[in-house]
């Protein structure tokens, strides 16, 4: 199997499964999940047995169901803030980079402005006043993330807009966007791709924080970082509960960082060089 | 040639160097079959285009090989041991001990965190055979030998602190320092200009003579190479093609591909064709600096005319380069006038017109980085012709075939990334990039200089073709004065932002000369053996 013409080392593979699997979990949800998320199916914390994979939760639901859902919410919800948070960045960023003179200073002082600020204490603030809206939590999520997008994007356009085939379109005439789509976007593919992977475990750490507190997503939707808020209590009593969600946080964080480390090796190799 | 040449210090016979394969299979085969021996005192070139495998040899030679490569075959013998079978230990201390290596680049060799002074002495320290007293008393007598100027405190200065020449000497001095039998110059001279290159020439025949090291001159340029050998060898595609005396191969080359190189730089006849005097580009008292404080372009005053050449010529940070970006409108003139066809240009290439983007094209010195690796033959040399001209699909991929087949390029390149192309095929693309916008002016900036000496040869000629063919005319920089005295018609000589010389090329190259552009003329060398001493006497006097 080759992926970008270069064959994924042994971790990577593994990673890919990992990640494989979640997809489809998260995707296939409605399909895999033997009962609804929101549905009190039994007494609390029941036992597993083969019926209730693993076990029941605190009001009754099944926790095998609701880890699939959740895998939908936690995994889908990133998913949408780090795309989200990579275009403003690149948009920004490349705009910037080329740009140059004023915009570029203005952007720049902006994101130093957020990154001064620590993430998390931001978006409690952002969340406390706005409310804890799926779409208000994306996009603040998005923008805090943005910032981070910004200074790659930028420092690689910078990079590649000193190439003379940048030069050569300039020159040619051609506008911004010829620019940023054409020209620098496609070298600067490799690069983005890692630090996308690796975006996105943050994002989803984030989430799944800030669930944990209670900021996140809100009940009976099921989210993994609410999942272990609400079973964390058990764990005194020898259940196993909280470890499930737990457990598939941290498996994906480490499946996706497996993946960018092998891209960031080839990275490092420089493109196009053989593994 | 008044040297003693000695005991045999380096026997190779049958090397054979190979990319590592992967499993059973076997990489492909770099070096074939080289033999050679070095005796005390005695140097030997290795010559050839990119990719024949000098280098390679070179590293070979110090028991080391690119990563991914290997010695696959034959015996390196020093003083009768085998480089091959050596243990690391061994070879750590063959390395930099016994024998030294001259790399291309000397920044890119030195720390820029340590003294020029550390990094000399570093090697002989190591083993702890000489006091630091020592070490420094002889690296100050290697910088006085080397002409490096005022050599007790030179060794105090940084990297960044002195010129690319005296860098390259100081790395020259760095190799010396433990006093090693047999010294490897890897293109030493290739990233300096003529004048530098002499003076850095002079200094390493010197020390090579002196001190009666052996030494292996590794270099492209047969011209350079005839002022230091005693022997030359000729490689192509990894193997030997011819191995004789340095005055053997430069005046009775027995093989096809010898004779070649002898001939190009010999024979220059020249390429230039006839302009129709109509004015074209008129540069007149242009004046620009960086960030408004240096100033690169002094009131520099030049005209072409349709059809013409004219070279622009002079070392690097001549301000060459900065002339070529006034002109097109990226580093904005502050004053004087650029006029095209007699209407002025707008100082900035914002405010100019597409047509007027269009008429002057440009072709840059490193076809590597001036072409997107991402993009197609098609989109790369396609786009001008839809962006200016708004042809449709199927009449810009007709223009493209075209165009590559005025190049001589395969139209099955069409549909090539330019990592599939080899170095001249790429400065064939770049050019026609340039012609595919229909362009009155074509600005070519140093488009030979990264190209083997045969390879830009047919450039030139292809670059002559089209002018004939399409009445375009050339702004041709270059630091190269044998190309300039065989393609252009007009020259103009840059020393410091300003102009020194310019006009026809015949009356600039002709007495009285002005100094600067005497001193130019005669760095660049000529492929006889006695060329540098000749200079040297002149010089002198």
């Amino acid at each position: 199997m080759r992926i970008f013409g270069h064959r994924p080392s042994w971790p990577a593979m593994i990673g890919l499964l990992i990640i494989a699997v979640f997809l489809i979990a998260a995707i296939a949800a409605p399909l895999l999940a033997p009962f609804p998320e929101a549905d009190v199916v039994g007494d609390a914390w029941a036992d597993a047995d083969a019926t209730y994979w693993m076990g029941l939760d605190n009001l009754g639901r099944d926790i095998f169901s609701r880890l699939l859902y959740g895998a939908r919410m936690s995994i889908g919800l990133s998913l949408v803030i780090t795309i989200l948070s990579f275009t403003i960045g690149i948009i920004t960023g490349f705009t910037a980079a080329i740009a140059k003179g004023w915009v570029d200073t203005l952007l720049s002082r902006l994101v130093d402005l957020i990154l001064s600020m620590p993430t998390l204490i931001f978006a409690f603030v952002v969340l406390s006043v706005l409310g804890t809206d799926l779409p208000v939590l994306i996009v603040t999520l998005a923008l805090l993330d943005s910032v981070k997008v910004f200074r790659l994007a930028r420092a690689l356009a910078m990079n590649i807009g000193a190439l003379e085939y940048v030069e050569v379109a300039k020159v040619r005439g051609e506008g911004l966007w010829w620019i940023i789509t054409r020209e620098i976007l496609p070298n600067a593919m490799a690069p983005l791709i890692a630090e996308f992977g690796l975006r996105f475990t943050f994002a989803f750490l984030f989430v799944a924080a800030l669930s944990f507190l209670g900021l996140g997503v809100q009940p009976p939707a099921a989210d993994w970082g609410s999942m272990v808020r609400d079973y964390r209590d058990v764990i005194a009593l020898d259940l196993p509960a909280p470890l499930y969600p737990a457990g598939a946080i941290a498996l994906l964080t480490i499946g996706v960082n497996f993946v960018v480390d092998w891209m960031l090796s080839i990275h490092a190799r420089g493109f196009g060089e053989r593994a | 040639m008044s040297r003693a040449i000695g005991d045999v210090i380096l026997d190779v016979t049958g090397l054979q160097i190979a990319v590592r394969g992967s499993g059973q299979k076997p990489g492909p085969v770099l070096v074939h079959d080289v033999s050679f021996t070095l005796r005390r005192g005695q140097v030997l070139g290795l010559i050839g285009e990119s990719g024949a495998g000098k280098s390679t040899i070179g590293l070979a030679v110090l028991g080391y090989t690119r990563a991914g490569c290997a010695i696959t075959g034959g015996t390196l013998l020093f003083e009768g041991r085998d480089i091959r079978t050596m243990s690391a230990t061994e070879t750590r201390d063959l390395r930099g001990k016994y024998i030294a290596y001259i790399a291309q680049s000397a920044a890119a060799s030195f720390n820029p965190a340590h003294t020029l002074m550390q990094q000399v002495c570093e090697i002989p320290l190591r083993d702890g055979r000489y006091t630091q007293a020592e070490v420094r008393a002889r690296a100050i007598e290697l910088f006085r030998e080397l002409d490096l100027p005022d050599p007790a405190h030179f060794g105090d200065r940084y990297p960044h602190q002195v010129s690319g020449g005296q860098l390259q000497r100081a790395m020259a001095a760095m190799a010396m320092a433990a006093r090693p039998d047999i010294l490897v110059f890897d293109e030493p001279t290739t990233a300096l200009d003529v004048t530098t290159q002499v003076e850095v020439l002079a200094s390493f025949r010197k020390l090579i003579r002196e001190h009666g090291t052996a030494a292996i001159y590794i270099t492209h340029d047969l011209a350079v190479v005839a002022q230091i050998a005693d022997e030359i060898m000729v490689l192509r595609h990894g193997r030997m093609v011819e191995h004789a005396s340095a005055t053997d191969i430069l005046q009775n080359p027995r093989q096809d591909y010898t004779r070649r190189l002898v001939a190009d730089r010999a024979e220059g006849h020249p390429i230039v064709s006839a302009p129709d005097n109509t004015p074209l580009l008129d540069v007149s008292h242009a004046v620009a600096s960086y960030s408004g404080l240096v100033r690169v372009i002094d009131d520099v005053s030049l005209s072409i005319s349709r059809g013409d050449t004219l070279a622009v010529v002079g070392e690097s940070g001549s301000g060459k380069s900065t002339l070529a970006r006034v002109i097109i409108g990226l580093l904005p003139r502050e004053s004087g006038d650029i006029r095209f066809e007699g209407k002025s240009l707008p100082p900035r290439l914002k405010h100019r017109t597409r047509d007027q983007l269009r008429r002057i094209q440009m072709i840059y010195q490193s076809p590597d980085i001036a072409l997107n690796p991402n993009q197609t033959l098609l989109e790369i040399i396609g786009r001008p012709v839809a962006f200016y001209f708004n042809r449709s699909r199927s009449e810009v991929r007709t223009r493209v075939l075209e165009l590559l087949r005025m190049m001589d390029l395969p139209e099955s390149f069409i549909d090539r990334k330019p990592a599939a192309l080899s170095g001249g095929q790429k400065q064939r693309v770049g050019i026609a990039r340039a012609l595919a916008a229909e362009p009155d002016l074509i600005i070519c900036d140093e488009v030979t200089s990264a190209l083997d000496q045969l390879v830009g040869e047919e450039i030139l000629r292809l670059l002559a073709k089209l002018q004939a063919d399409l009445d375009v005319a050339y702004l041709f920089i270059t630091h190269d004065l044998g190309t300039v005295k065989r393609i252009a018609n007009k020259v103009a000589v840059m020393l410091k932002g300003k102009l020194v010389a310019g006009g026809d090329t015949s009356v600039v190259f002709s007495p009285p000369l002005h100094p600067y552009t005497e001193l130019l003329l005669s760095s660049v060398p000529e492929m006889r053996a006695d060329w540098l001493d000749e200079v040297l006497a002149r010089q002198d006097t």
